[in-house]
Order: C-alpha cells, then structure tokens, then sequence
C-alpha cells in the first residue's frame, strides 16, 4: 500500500502528466482508504483554480489586512 | 464597438488610485516570480506601457486587467528564459525532513496534519481577505518552490520550458511542485479554510 507521502506525490504528479495504470490502481486503493489524501485530491485542484483567479482577479484586496 | 464602453475604460485608466492598486499587485506578481525587486518593476513598467497605449481597446475594468496581466506573463517568460542569474537556494532548505511534521517516519499523516474539508471553498474568491493571505502563503514557499509553482500554475509554461530554464530534470520540477502543494495547502488551511478568520 502506497504511503500518504507517495499517495500526495501522485496526485501533485497527476498534474503535470498521465499517471501509468499501476499508478492510477494504486492511488485510487490508497484513496478508497484515506480521507485525509482525498481531501488533499481535491485541494490540488482547488489551489490550481484559485490560482488562475488570483491571475484574473479584478477586485480590490481590502487595505486592512494588517490586524 | 460601442463608444460608452470605451469612454469607461478610458477613466478607469485616469483613475489614480486603480492604477497604483494595479501597479501593485502587478508588482508584487512579477516580484514573486522573478525574486529581484529591479527586474520586477521593469517587467510591470514594460507590461504598463505596452497596455496603455492600446487601452482604448478595452471596455471595462476587468478585460483591461487580464490583458495588462497578460502582458505582463510574457514579459515575465522573457526575463525568466533570457535570465540565468536567479538566485541560488540551498538544497538543505528543502531537502529530505522538510515534511517531517506533516508525515510520520512511515509516511502516513500525523493525526493534526490531515488535509482537512475545506467545505466550499471557491467562496474565498469573493473575499478580499483570503486573497491577503493567498499572497502571504505564497511568499511563505522557499524561492524555487514558488518559482516553478507559479511558472506552472500562473503562467502555464509547459514543463520542458521550465525544466530548461531552471535547469532543472523532470523529476525534480515534480518534487518541487509536490513540495509547494503541500506547504501551500498547509498554509491556507490553517491561515484560511480551518484555522483562519473564516
């Protein structure tokens, strides 16, 4: 069983190419077990999504960020 | 095209204030990037310049910013491909044991370190607050994290591209990447999505 370090580094890989067959079988076992890895799934693709947001993004930050 | 859209952007543009909050995230995009305070403000003056002069094309706020953003990616891709004298890191900095409190010595998450739900998170993008401490969670990356991170995600440079002008293998542009996700999920979680003003 892949660990949760092997398992995150799949799913960072998964980004940048196609994972192989045994790949995907064992990420996919991994994940049926780990929630903790499902979640990281998926703020993968949420990080890449706000990314392109912050690239676009029209809104003015508010200035008082310094509390 | 219609001529009230035109006259809109075109006092956008006299609008001090929007241009100085432009030049500043601009600024601090390309800074991010190019970790040198002098080729980022060359890169945004550039990418200003360029915008201006053809800003009466753009109707509205929004498609200005993407395009000017747009131009200043390129130009940003220009500097990072001519430019070789990036800043050396350490490897020790973000060699083996960075993630030793994220993993156990088996590689499984520590129990307070599980990636948690982060419920529905596309609603940060309406607040200006999370975007405050998107820019701090970024800067908290180690410089090459950050610079392929960004060179991946912001300016969608394929992988050969960074690969060469980092030089940089394949598998290690992956680990660096991995590296980044990680720190920088960590980060918004506690910062944001769990631990922060949320």
């Amino acid at each position: 069983m892949l660990s949760c370090t092997e398992a995150t580094r799949l799913m960072s890989d998964s980004r940048e190419r196609p994972l192989l067959f045994k790949e995907k079988v064992a990420l996919t076992f991994h994940t049926s077990m780990c929630k903790a890895c499902r979640n990281f799934g998926r703020q993968v693709g949420v990080i890449s999504k706000l990314s392109k947001h912050y690239v676009s993004r029209t809104d003015k930050p508010e200035d008082e960020d310094s509390k | 095209m219609d001529t009230e859209m035109i006259d809109k952007s075109a006092q956008l543009l006299l609008d001090e204030s929007y241009l100085a909050e432009l030049r500043r995230q601009m600024v601090k995009f390309a800074h991010l990037q190019l970790a040198d305070q002098g080729l980022a403000e060359d890169a945004v003056h550039e990418a200003l310049i360029g915008a201006l002069k053809n800003s009466s094309s753009f109707a509205g706020a929004s498609a200005f910013k993407t395009w000017v953003f747009a131009i200043l990616k390129n130009k940003i891709a220009d500097v990072l491909r001519k430019n070789q004298r990036l800043p050396e890191v350490s490897e020790s900095s973000e060699g083996e044991g960075e993630f030793d409190h994220l993993f156990n010595s088996k590689g499984f998450w520590y129990r307070n370190e599980r990636p948690a739900s982060w419920g529905d998170p596309l609603k940060a993008i309406e607040d200006g607050r999370f975007w405050v401490v998107f820019e701090a969670c970024l800067e908290d990356l180690s410089p090459r994290q950050a610079r392929v991170f960004m060179m991946r995600e912001f300016i969608d440079l394929e992988t050969d591209e960074i690969c060469k002008t980092l030089d940089l293998s394949v598998s290690n542009l992956h680990v660096l990447l991995h590296r980044a996700r990680l720190r920088l999920r960590e980060c918004l979680e506690k910062k944001w999505f769990v631990g922060g003003a949320e």
